[in-house]
């Protein structure tokens, strides 16, 4: 494989890793940005936090293993987006520490303040992650201020307009919607008749998001008009992303659950594409000076590591399905509450 | 104030705190794996009560390590772009190796260790405890190579960075990078097996002191008490064996330091000027006037230790110029304060063991507190051994080679002093990230300060009333003493709620 092969391929796998994440934790996110609104009794509180108990943190490791991935095949881009978001990444890394613990802490005494604290803990870390991977979407479309070394230039307020900020809000819905339909499969009774409602309302607000975004987008970043005439399958992609969206009404309606998430599921991994299409062959596109972009080709590693890494991706990625796999198998089914629950 | 100095602080704050966890989870899994693997022979309840209760404890642990782990991986990109950008190519892939290989491994079947006791059978559930113990000590395999790496670079080349097929110029002069020649060379880079056996047995040490201190507090309060004394012979047995091959791994260590990187070993053992050296048993650097004060030495014990001749002649910092020595107070006394937790540990663990065989441990009260207390020995001696080997790495993240001549030997100055290969290697002061402000690192420092501070604190809390509660064998906590929170958490209009807490706290 060419050197040239290899930067592409491996903008791929991130690609893949990336809606690996999405898609996954995007639904134990979603549990926590409803938390709040989903559940009313403790009981039922339990029950949505055990419902992603056992698969939040592996669900979390696509995120670090994207982080991993993009420092080693594309070091320059992970340079500067990480150093460049800087304030943006440390309120995440806040975010997600706040929702990983108060998920192991919440049950741990009965006290009701403690449970309400931890609750919030849950609800903002979700909330405000889901809000920043967003945020980081809007500002990667848009670009931002590079100087000739590829650092950022601009300052935090830079980093929060409008339009970043309406991506934000589109990913919070997305989870939101993502995490209700998940949870509908994990509940029984009360408790998943009144999670109907919530499917309703998240899909509403996720699909007039959905078409403000996709406006405001194809007005603001010339580039996402062209990937219709660069790449003659993009609009096929759009066709089979609107096909996703409209089946989960569809699914919601006729009471199939599991066409609905899966259908969420793939209206993810739709909008990712469209968002990776419209941003190759950049990684940070600069907004000052398109000659000063960060592309896959002026970040990538040099051939040898971007094979043994493909190497590794061969050789761990059929283990890494395996082991979901097996963990999505042996907690299958509705929650229970046991003695080892949260 | 300089952001590169904050960045330093930073890290040091979140790995110093992150470490608390990882050494401690390592060594607990390995005696997890041995309990199941007990109870799956035996059958006998104890080894599944004790496998349970462990577990929870681990799980606990866990949790809070992989919360503050994440911070790690984003770390190097956010506060050491330029350092990022220069390892990238090979420091990237022992990460990213780290994410598919371990962590993948080990967040799966730690759902099946913690939640799948009664949805798997036993001896899945005991795989599942093998495969998290992997997890872990693969991910310290990594971990500890990319590290090492940066200590003793090998398997790759310092090559000008090219940008559509050109030299990559900033301000006219070429942009360098590391770029990988041999993998497995990088792998086992000279220092890597020799860190990673110290980084196992740091591990199974603070493993057993931890399940010590738990069982001992147990024995000394007359509760869970076969349990305890299984708990507590398993773990000992652990840790004698772990301290006692330390002693071998941390005397290969120090020579192997000397070998690779003489400016650290010599600011370890505050070796200010070259000839025989002193081993100093107990002393107070004195930077101004490079002596050590209050010095309690054994003459030329370090030359013996290093070469086997006590006369013979060892580089001081004086072979060094002085832009390119470490600080010596920090690593000095670091690496003091391990050595000599690394010698109590010894001790300890022969007088338990001694007792033991006597049959007289599980009665000497006075020794069963000091194992009460003495964990925080292990977790201060893993802290101070990273402390001392990243602080004696200074002035530089990648240490770069000594310039030689074409016969391979050193090239000295005027001064008779070594000088290093500047371009080969980075110095940490120009590490950092130009995008980043002091003021956004500062307030970064803040907030992951305060949020670890109150992790602390409840880690602290829950574990106390996890401790409290204690295994299920059966046996009732006494009433008292189980604090005023326990007491609050007991109040009857909570009895109904079905936490694990409630069958302690239930009427």
């Amino acid at each position: 494989m060419s050197w040239e092969t290899l930067c592409v391929v491996w903008f791929l796998l991130l690609g893949v890793l990336l809606v690996g994440y999405a898609i996954l934790d995007g639904f134990d996110l979603g549990v926590g940005i409803l938390h709040p609104f989903a559940a009313r009794t403790d009981q039922e509180r339990r029950i949505s936090m055990n419902a992603i108990g056992p698969l939040w943190d592996g669900n979390e490791v696509w995120l670090v293993t994207f982080g991993g991935a993009l420092f080693a095949a594309f070091p320059e881009a992970y340079a500067t987006a990480f150093s460049g978001f800087y304030t943006a990444f440390m309120l995440l890394l806040l975010a997600l520490i706040s929702r990983a613990v108060s998920m192991e802490f919440r049950s741990k005494l009965a006290a009701p303040r403690w449970r309400a604290f931890w609750d919030w803990a849950f609800f903002a870390g979700s909330t405000l992650a889901a809000l920043l991977f967003g945020v980081a979407i809007g500002n990667a479309m848009l670009g931002i201020a590079l100087d000739a070394r590829g650092n950022f230039v601009g300052s935090l307020a830079d980093q929060l307009g409008p339009y970043p900020l309406l991506v934000g809000l589109f990913s919070v819905a997305m989870m939101a919607m993502h995490g209700a339909l998940y949870l509908y499969l994990k509940t029984e009774g009360d408790f998943q008749q009144r999670l109907r409602t919530l499917q309703w309302r998240t899909f509403g607000l996720f699909l007039v998001l959905y078409l403000l975004t996709t406006i405001y987008t194809l007005v603001l970043v010339p580039h996402a008009r062209e990937i219709f005439t660069e790449h003659p399958f993009a609009a096929g992609v759009v066709v089979l992303t609107v096909l996703a969206i409209a089946n989960i009404p569809r699914s919601i309606f006729w009471q199939k659950p599991a066409q609905a998430f899966a259908s969420s599921a793939a209206s993810i991994a739709g909008v990712l594409t469209l968002f990776g299409l419209a941003l190759f062959p950049n990684l940070v596109t600069a907004s000052n000076d398109p000659g000063l972009s960060v592309t896959v080709f002026s970040a990538a590693s040099s051939e040898r590591t971007l094979e043994i890494m493909l190497l590794i991706a061969v050789i761990g990625m059929p283990f890494v399905l395996a082991y979901t796999g097996i963990i999505y198998w042996t907690f299958r089914g509705k929650v229970r509450l046991g003695e080892t629950s949260y | 104030m300089d952001p590169v100095f904050l960045s330093r602080v930073q890290f040091g704050l979140t790995a110093g705190f992150h470490y608390i966890f990882p050494p401690l989870t390592i060594g607990m899994s390995v005696v997890l794996v041995y309990l199941e693997a007990r109870f799956l022979k035996s059958r006998d309840p104890l080894f599944e009560q004790a496998a349970r209760f462990w577990t929870k404890i681990f799980a606990l642990n866990f949790a809070i390590g992989v919360a503050t782990g994440i911070v790690l991986e984003f770390q190097f990109g956010t506060n050491w772009a330029t350092y990022s950008r220069f390892v990238g190519d090979v420091f990237g892939s022992a990460l990213a190796a780290e994410g598919i290989f371990a962590f993948f491994l080990e967040s799966g079947f730690l759902a099946v260790l913690v939640f799948g006791w009664d949805r798997v059978s036993a001896g899945m559930h005991f795989f599942a405890t093998l495969m998290v113990s992997l997890g872990g000590i693969f991910s310290s395999i990594w971990i500890v190579v990319a590290n090492s790496w940066q200590q003793t670079p090998a398997g790759h080349h310092i090559v000008p960075m090219l940008r559509d097929g050109e030299q990559m110029l900033v301000d006219g002069a070429p942009v360098l990078r590391a770029e990988i020649l041999d993998f497995w060379a990088m792998v086992f880079n000279p220092s890597t097996v020799q860190r990673l056996t110290h980084v196992w047995l740091g591990a199974f040490i603070l493993g057993g002191f931890f399940i010590m201190s738990i069982s001992a507090y147990y024995l000394l309060r007359r509760r869970h008490v076969p349990f305890a004394e299984r708990s507590f012979t398993g773990a000992l047995a652990l840790a004698t064996a772990a301290s006692l091959l330390m002693l071998l791994s941390g005397h290969q260590q120090a020579g192997a330091v000397y070998d690779h990187q003489p400016a650290k070993l010599a600011a370890f053992e505050g070796h200010y000027h070259s000839g025989p050296a002193a081993l100093s048993l107990f002393a107070l650097p004195n930077p101004e006037q490079e002596r050590l004060d209050l010095n309690l030495a054994v003459p030329g014990g370090l030359s013996f230790l290093v070469t086997g001749d006590f006369a013979a002649p060892l580089t001081g910092l004086d072979r060094f110029r002085p832009e390119d020595r470490p600080p010596v107070t920090v690593p000095f006394l670091s690496y003091h304060l391990m050595v000599a937790l690394g010698f109590f540990f010894i001790g300890v663990t022969l007088l338990a063991c001694l007792l033991l065989w006597r049959g007289k441990l599980f009665q000497t009260r006075w020794l069963l507190w000091v194992f009460v207390f003495a964990v925080v020995g292990p977790i201060l001696a893993n802290e101070t051994g990273w402390i001392a080997a990243e602080v004696g790495r200074q002035p530089w993240v990648v240490y770069p080679p000594l310039l030689t001549g074409d016969d391979g030997q050193p090239l000295l100055d005027a001064q008779g002093r070594f000088a290093y290969d500047e371009r080969l290697g980075l110095r940490t002061a120009d590490a950092g990230s130009s995008a980043v402000s002091a003021g956004e690192v500062l307030g970064s420092i803040l907030g992951f300060g305060a949020i670890y501070l109150a992790l602390l604190a409840v880690w602290l809390f829950v574990l106390d009333r996890k401790i409290r509660h204690g295994p299920d064998d059966g046996t009732k906590e006494p009433a008292a003493g189980s604090g005023v929170l326990a007491a609050a958490a007991a109040r009857p209009g909570h009895a109904g709620s079905l936490t694990e807490i409630d069958t302690e706290a239930r009427p």
